[in-house]
């Protein structure tokens, strides 16, 4: 069988899904009329007694899966990442983060690279409108074995979780036997000029721009930080202190996302000059993937082009 | 139902009314026109419908209780104290630092299942946990106490629809028709009639009462529990601030705490002990 080289997240959640359910009673998934794009319809076939469709109705679907949390489930609730953590924020901020309750959440078809249908689908908030929760945990996984790993863990911890996932398959970059250890960074590439912190699944994006930059004579640090929230401080001061100069890659908003997130933390360790590429205040608009990587600025090129300012930045404070 | 164990629950609701109002009047704020007009059904439901032990609030068979309007703490705390659930001195630290009883209740609480207070979400809680009862072949009821604006909010609809589609017959709401909110007249402000139709429409069984009359409060929780293949919802027509005249049928009691001299002149009203009066 040939190697596979490139999946989406989304599939890799509904695989541990129906994995999940065969090891434990207590799964329960719960969708709202995306059964199939949100790949829980591979769970809904397989086990149709916990899966439950609450139509086009969101706000209800997440309060239920509360419910269900409180006598004893563990519910999945599944449907894109703009319908949940926006139109469900105050279900999700005021009934399971308030209560600190064991739902957990996958937001698919997370950022641009969902593509045509524009930017009422992509989702471009999500992390931030979730990230600022008490009790939640945020994570976004890079690639298929990431994300597989990501929700079986989603298990072991009790209290709220936001997963994200992508539509488009995305290259396959870690290997199943790579640690997955919540809240810590995976050191992809070691260097010492920079540091070049990703979060999802443009992480071939990024190594791309590590390869790009050997070639100028840069060495880039290439850090895979899957999880959000709680954010790996300890990776972070270390990066600043050894690179002195930061550039964080996303697939949502700048303002409120994962680079705001390392800002945060780079600001009250070891502050250093940074970059942010991401998506700068705008909605998304329907293209291809690869189209909208270019026009919003997340390829390797791009990357580059943020190193050497944030570098010369850091020259510039002698 | 005997006339003595009817007069044993009036004579609880009594002690309820008093626990509210003492509790407001130590708070200084909080929400009585609501608290009262709920307090009949809330007495009848904890003393007479539901399964729980107070002394093991976290017992797996026990009914579950969802205060949607969770603005009418008063009310649901002063029931825990009855039931044994927390001592009745603790009612003083009602919406105090540091206190287990919030301004709205949370599960810091015993006897609180979730946390509630933003309107429109407890009902969507309860149909989760009915639908896990049910998954679960327990026998347990869950039942959520919601107000009548509380319709208002979209999300209301979605449960009820929700609830409608999976025949929860293990769910039974009760709607606390007192026909006022903060801005006044339910029909004024954003009107609801025909009520029961529009719940009838989504598929469930309606049960109207007299919300004040304790011997038909009793009679709707036995019929509830009759009730097969769809949840119901017994719309108790209630008066806001229900046993102190000065706030009955008024909106601007709604969210008010009463100040020293009205909360002595409820307590008078109700003819409250004179330990009620330590304020």
């Amino acid at each position: 069988m040939a190697e596979v080289k490139a999946r989406a997240t989304r599939d890799a959640y509904g695989e541990a899904l129906v994995e999940l359910g065969a090891k434990d009673e207590r799964i329960v998934v719960l969708g709202a009329d995306l059964t199939d794009s949100t790949r829980t319809k591979w769970f809904a076939d397989k086990y149709p007694d916990r899966f439950f469709d609450f139509g086009i109705a969101e706000q209800n679907m997440l309060n239920a899966a509360a419910g269900l949390s409180l006598v004893g489930k563990i519910p999945f609730v599944s449907t894109y990442g703009v319908f949940v953590a926006g139109r469900a924020w105050d279900q999700i901020r005021t009934t399971t983060c308030y209560s600190n309750l064991n739902v957990k959440i996958g937001g698919a078809h997370g950022g641009i690279s969902v593509g045509p249908d524009g930017a009422t689908h992509q989702a471009l908030e999500d992390v931030a409108t979730m990230r600022v929760l008490p009790n939640m945990v945020v994570i976004v996984p890079a690639d298929f074995y990431e994300c597989k790993k990501a929700v079986m863990w989603s298990v072991e911890h009790y209290g709220p979780v936001y997963l994200r996932f992508g539509r488009e398959p995305v290259p396959i970059v870690t290997k199943p036997e790579d640690p997955f250890v919540f809240g810590k960074a995976n050191l992809i590439n070691d260097g010492s000029d920079v540091t070049i912190i990703n979060n999802g699944p443009v992480l071939k994006q990024c190594m791309e721009a590590v390869e790009m930059l050997a070639q100028k004579g840069i060495s880039a640090r290439l850090l895979n930080m899957h999880t959000v929230k709680p954010i790996d401080r300890a990776a972070i001061r270390q990066a600043a202190m050894e690179t002195g100069a930061i550039v964080t890659v996303e697939e949502h908003q700048v303002m409120g996302g994962f680079g705001s997130a390392v800002a945060e933390a780079v600001v009250q360790e070891h502050p250093v000059p940074m970059r942010f590429i991401g998506i700068q205040d705008r909605f998304g608009e329907s293209g291809t993937p690869e189209e909208l990587f270019e026009e919003f600025g997340l390829t390797a090129k791009h990357i580059v082009k943020a190193v050497e300012e944030v570098l010369a930045q850091k020259k510039g404070r002698g | 139902m005997d006339q003595a164990k009817i007069e044993e629950l009036k004579a609880i609701a009594h002690r309820v009314r008093c626990d509210i109002i003492w509790a407001l009047a130590h708070a200084g704020s909080g929400h009585p026109g609501g608290s009262l007009s709920a307090t009949d059904f809330g007495v009848a439901l904890y003393f007479h419908a539901l399964r729980h032990d107070p002394k093991n609030p976290c017992w797996e068979g026990r009914d579950r209780v969802i205060f949607s309007k969770g603005h009418v703490s008063p009310l649901v705390f002063s029931l825990l104290a009855e039931s044994g659930y927390i001592e009745r001195q603790e009612l003083k630290t009602f919406r105090k630092l540091g206190s287990r009883l919030q301004g709205h209740p949370n599960m810091e609480c015993p006897g609180i299942e979730v946390g509630t207070g933003s309107l429109g979400q407890g009902l969507s809680v309860a149909v989760g946990m009915a639908l896990g009862l049910r998954m679960n072949r327990s026998d347990s009821r869950v039942y959520c106490i919601m107000g009548d604006g509380e319709n208002q909010e979209g999300a209301t609809w979605e449960a009820i629809m929700s609830a409608g589609h999976y025949k929860l017959d293990n769910l039974c709401v009760v709607l606390d028709n007192n026909g006022l909110q903060i801005d006044g007249w339910v029909e004024d402000v954003m009107g609801l009639a025909p009520l029961a139709d529009k719940w009838r429409a989504f598929r469930w069984h309606i049960i109207e009462i007299d919300g004040h009359d304790m011997a038909q409060c009793v009679q709707a929780f036995e019929d509830a529990k009759k009730v097969k293949g769809q949840p119901t919802v017994i719309i108790a027509k209630t008066i806001k601030g229900k046993g102190v005249s000065f706030m009955e049928n008024e909106a601007e009691w709604h969210g008010k705490a009463p100040k020293r001299d009205e909360a002595i002149r409820a307590l008078q009203e109700l003819a409250c002990p004179l330990e009620y009066f330590d304020f």
